[in-house]
């Protein structure tokens, strides 16, 4: 395997184990994290993850589009400094559409089955990051860019 | 949690935490050996240490920097160092210390005692660490005691206890270490005793010198030697040494010192004494029910046990293990200095001599055939220096590292690289030839009319005295930048990179005053100590040197056994050449150039499945030369990669050789894919003050030429593009 094998594999499992990211958005010049539930699909090109219409994230995302996540698996030792693995997907979101959401529902809820009522639910909203740049974080100080197919 | 157990207390629970050394030391004690009494302070004062004063992370940061497998020895031995400095400027936690010093103070008050490792995992019948952590005789008080016990501790970290432990597959985060401080028994006499001989097993082996066993431990002092038939003790044969050294207590320590005259012509042990030793280590093997490797001392007619360990049997596979190599990392003082006069007065006279004599012969006027056999000799003349730099110059570079040790050792810098600035203090050949390239080109830069000559390419025009200059420069030096062997050409390509180097802002070789920092580490010692460790800079300081001098001398001749492979490429090319020569001959030179040591030109990688673009951001090295520094990178792949170079270009390169360095002045900085502080990419970086980052993974294929890219010397951290909007 490979040094970029080796990368895909250690990203693609990252984003299958870890339950929670903390998602970025911003409005008017100001900046607003918050914690999600997600799901990635099979290719890494999307990451799936729900919120309801009232939010300040998903107002934040009407407004602008433009968002980041981040998925880290550290444990909150001190030994996270050399261990643990982060990575920043950055992209654009967007409602899951109704063709999409045949694959994408089943898949985000076999990760979270207790979210099923939450995500059915009218005044929740399916989204998707359509991921442009991962930025992954390893050994506390190597950073790689992985750069998705347009 | 224990802190501290008397042997005596010692039972089969406490086995985890006190290290095979004590629990065996503890078990012969009951059975009514005669051992020195011993206190071990347990790995939970280790762990302890490491924990409350945040070490323990450190240390994983370190050695998790990059892949452990993917660390080169001398990256380890870096590593090794930074920690062990660590260890050193961190005092014990003032309760720690209370509790541990009442009971060393109780037990010896201020006798001599040793201060030996024992790491609970070491010394199975599989592996044996012997020789691997340190251990330390003949010290005295409490506090000194409790300094040597945080020496032990950093050895667990040793760039050879690395090594083997990764061989072994240990995992390093698991480690941790115990320590035995032992009543300190100074023998007349000493030695070890194997009861089965590694090469006959039907043999036991003894080995005695006079004096402390530290001599013969280290290798330093050879021993007499008995072989012994194992079964009934009978004496089968007895070795004599030369009997000139011997190793003796010091007022703090031990000192290698001649053997008085009466002594040297008598074995140190009689017949008798001989059946005694060797009663003893059987016993030992009975006790313990396997044979052992035990350490003795007479001390005037009563024999101690010192330690006693299971010999290592063979690995699984049938194969030795590696620690004889990791331990000959490390090369005692002595034998570096024999190691030095014989580099000095016979190795590199006659290595300049060689090269000088094949510069002086002109294979031009030879037929073809007699020039494949210049070629194939001059590849002979090569290969055995190639041999004799990895026998004799690559072990001399431990001396820098050994005299990194001492001077960390006894002035605890906050910068654990501090000891680097001593040894720059000396005149490397690379150097000097860097100065005649900036005297030539400054030549350039304040005659005008030179100058234009030499932009219009007319070199018949040019100042006659200024081309002998340039002629005498290229052939002491190669062909630096010049693949072709003519003179014309050389001269050409030359000249290019001196118009280039006169019309830029170079960097010049950065003056720093190390008196201060010289005289700060002498007042450190006294008497006969000063006298040593100002011997041991000034060996430092010739190996720092020769690091770089060997590599210049070894490309002198590697260039004139380039220049004979390209002259017989040139004429098997062309028409004249018939076509069975051409066959013949061909191969000849191919098995050649096979061997020749190039630096390694890498192709960057591609992989079928690129649906996704991979672009590295930031890469981790190693901090090796301070500062920040940013500009295009300049991929060195081959020789004419050096003569297209820029200035303010940042050199990035699998591995500086010395032939190479003469591109740094008019550098911004310096990035190696090969790792370590005393590699020639940081030697010559300090000297030049440029920030450099060693030992970064894959950098000639994942920076390309004319990347922007920032060199963070502090952090050893390489940052690729200018795009901040991460």
């Amino acid at each position: 395997m490979n040094d970029r094998e080796v990368l895909i594999r250690d990203l693609g499992q990252l984003l299958v184990t870890q339950r929670l990211a903390v998602l970025s958005t911003h409005n008017a010049g100001q900046p607003y994290a918050s914690l999600v539930s997600f799901a990635a699909d099979p290719d890494l090109s999307k990451l799936l993850f729900a919120t309801t219409r009232s939010t300040r994230k998903y107002a934040n995302l009407t407004s602008n589009s433009r968002a980041a996540m981040l998925v880290d698996n550290r444990s909150n030792e001190e030994a996270d400094i050399h261990s643990a693995m982060a990575v920043t997907a950055t992209g654009v979101v967007g409602e899951v559409s109704v063709a999409e959401r045949r694959e994408a529902l089943p898949l985000y809820l076999e990760k979270h089955p207790y979210l099923k009522e939450f995500v059915n639910s009218p005044s929740c909203a399916f989204l998707k990051l359509t991921v442009g740049t991962y930025y992954l974080v390893r050994r506390f100080q190597n950073v790689v860019e992985i750069h998705m197919p347009s | 949690m224990t802190l501290i157990l008397p042997i005596e207390h010692i039972s089969e629970k406490d086995r985890p935490k006190v290290g095979g050394k004590a629990f065996a030391l503890a078990s012969l004690h009951r059975a009514g050996f005669n051992v020195p009494t011993a206190l071990c302070v347990t790995s939970d004062v280790y762990d302890r240490y490491v924990l409350s004063t945040g070490i323990r992370e450190r240390i994983l940061m370190e050695i998790h920097r990059k892949a452990f497998e993917d660390m080169r020895w001398e990256e380890m031995w870096d590593a090794s160092l930074r920690i062990r400095n660590m260890f050193l400027t961190t005092p014990m936690p003032g309760a720690l210390k209370d509790a541990l010093g009442d009971s060393i103070a109780k037990c010896f008050r201020d006798q001599p005692s040793a201060v030996r490792s024992s790491s609970p995992g070491e010394d199975s019948k599989k592996a044996s660490f012997a020789g691997l952590h340190d251990s330390y005789v003949n010290v005295r008080t409490r506090d000194a005691i409790l300094e040597h016990v945080i020496k032990v501790w950093a050895s667990l970290w040793s760039d050879a206890a690395l090594l083997y432990r990764r061989e072994l597959g240990l995992d390093p985060e698991k480690s941790t270490m115990a320590v035995v401080i032992q009543e300190m028994v100074l023998g007349d006499r000493a030695g070890v005793a194997f009861c089965r001989s590694p090469v006959d097993p039907s043999q036991a082996v003894i080995e005695s010198v006079y004096g402390l066993n530290q001599g013969l431990v280290d290798g330093t002092v050879e021993p007499d030697r008995w072989l012994l038939e194992r079964a009934s003790g009978k004496i089968l044969s007895h070795t004599q040494p030369k009997r000139d050294l011997w190793v003796v207590p010091t007022k703090e320590g031990a000192s290698l010192e001649s053997l008085p005259s009466p002594m040297a012509t008598q074995a140190p042990l009689k017949e008798g004494e001989v059946g005694a030793v060797y009663r003893l280590a059987m016993a030992a093997e009975e006790h313990f029910k396997s044979p052992q490797d035990v350490e003795w001392t007479f001390l005037k007619e009563i024999l101690y046990l010192l330690q006693s360990r299971p010999i290592t049997t063979e690995k699984g596979d049938g194969e030795a293990d590696d620690r004889t190599w990791y331990l000959s990392l490390s090369r005692s003082f002595d034998n570096l200095k024999a190691l030095r006069r014989k580099i000095e007065e016979q190795l590199i006279p006659a290595m300049v001599e060689e090269a000088s004599l094949l510069e002086s012969e002109n294979p031009d006027d030879l037929s073809l055939h007699e020039l494949v056999r210049e070629v194939e000799r001059r590849s002979r003349v090569h290969q055995k220096w190639v041999g004799i730099y990895w026998h004799d110059f690559i072990p001399f570079a431990h001396g820098a590292r050994l005299f990194g040790q001492i001077y960390n050792d006894s002035v605890h810098p906050s910068d654990p690289h501090e000891f680097m600035s001593l040894l720059a203090a000396t005149e490397m050949e690379s150097l000097k030839r860097n100065r005649l390239l900036e005297e030539l080109a400054r030549d350039i830069r304040e005659k005008s009319e030179l100058r234009k000559l030499l932009e219009t390419g007319d070199l018949e025009n040019a100042d006659p005295r200024f081309l002998t200059r340039l002629d005498r420069f290229v052939s002491n030096y190669g062909q630096l930048i010049c693949p072709d062997p003519s003179l014309n050409a050389c001269r050409v390509h030359m000249c290019g990179f001196l118009l280039r180097m006169s019309a830029a802002k170079t960097t010049a070789r950065a003056q720093r005053d190390i008196t201060a920092l010289t005289d700060s580490f002498l007042s450190r010692f006294k008497g006969q100590k000063r006298e040593e460790a100002a011997e041991m800079l000034d060996l430092a300081r010739a190996s720092y040197r020769l690091r770089d001098d060997d590599n210049i001398y070894i490309g002198r001749i590697e260039s004139a056994l380039d220049q004979a492979v390209a002259l017989a490429e040139m004429r098997l090319s062309s028409d004249s050449a018939s076509a069975k020569d051409r066959n013949f001959h061909e191969d000849r030179i191919a098995v050649v150039k096979k061997k020749a040591y190039v630096p390694h030109s890498t192709v960057n990688e591609t992989t079928a499945d690129d649906h996704f673009d991979f672009r590295p951001r930031q890469l981790t090295g190693q901090p090796a030369g301070p500062g920040l520094a940013e500009g295009p990178a300049r991929v060195i792949s081959k020789v004419l990669d050096l003569a297209e170079f820029q200035a303010g270009e940042i050199l990035v390169c699998d591995a500086v050789d010395p032939t190479m360095t003469f591109v740094v002045p008019l550098s911004g900085g310096i990035v190696e894919r090969r790792g370590g502080m005393l590699i020639h990419g940081a030697i010559i970086a300090r000297e030049y003050g440029l920030p450099c980052v060693t030992g970064v993974p894959d950098a000639t294929t994942l920076i390309q030429t004319g990347d922007r890219i920032t060199v963070d010397g502090y952090l050893g951290i390489v940052i690729i593009g200018t795009d901040t909007t991460l």
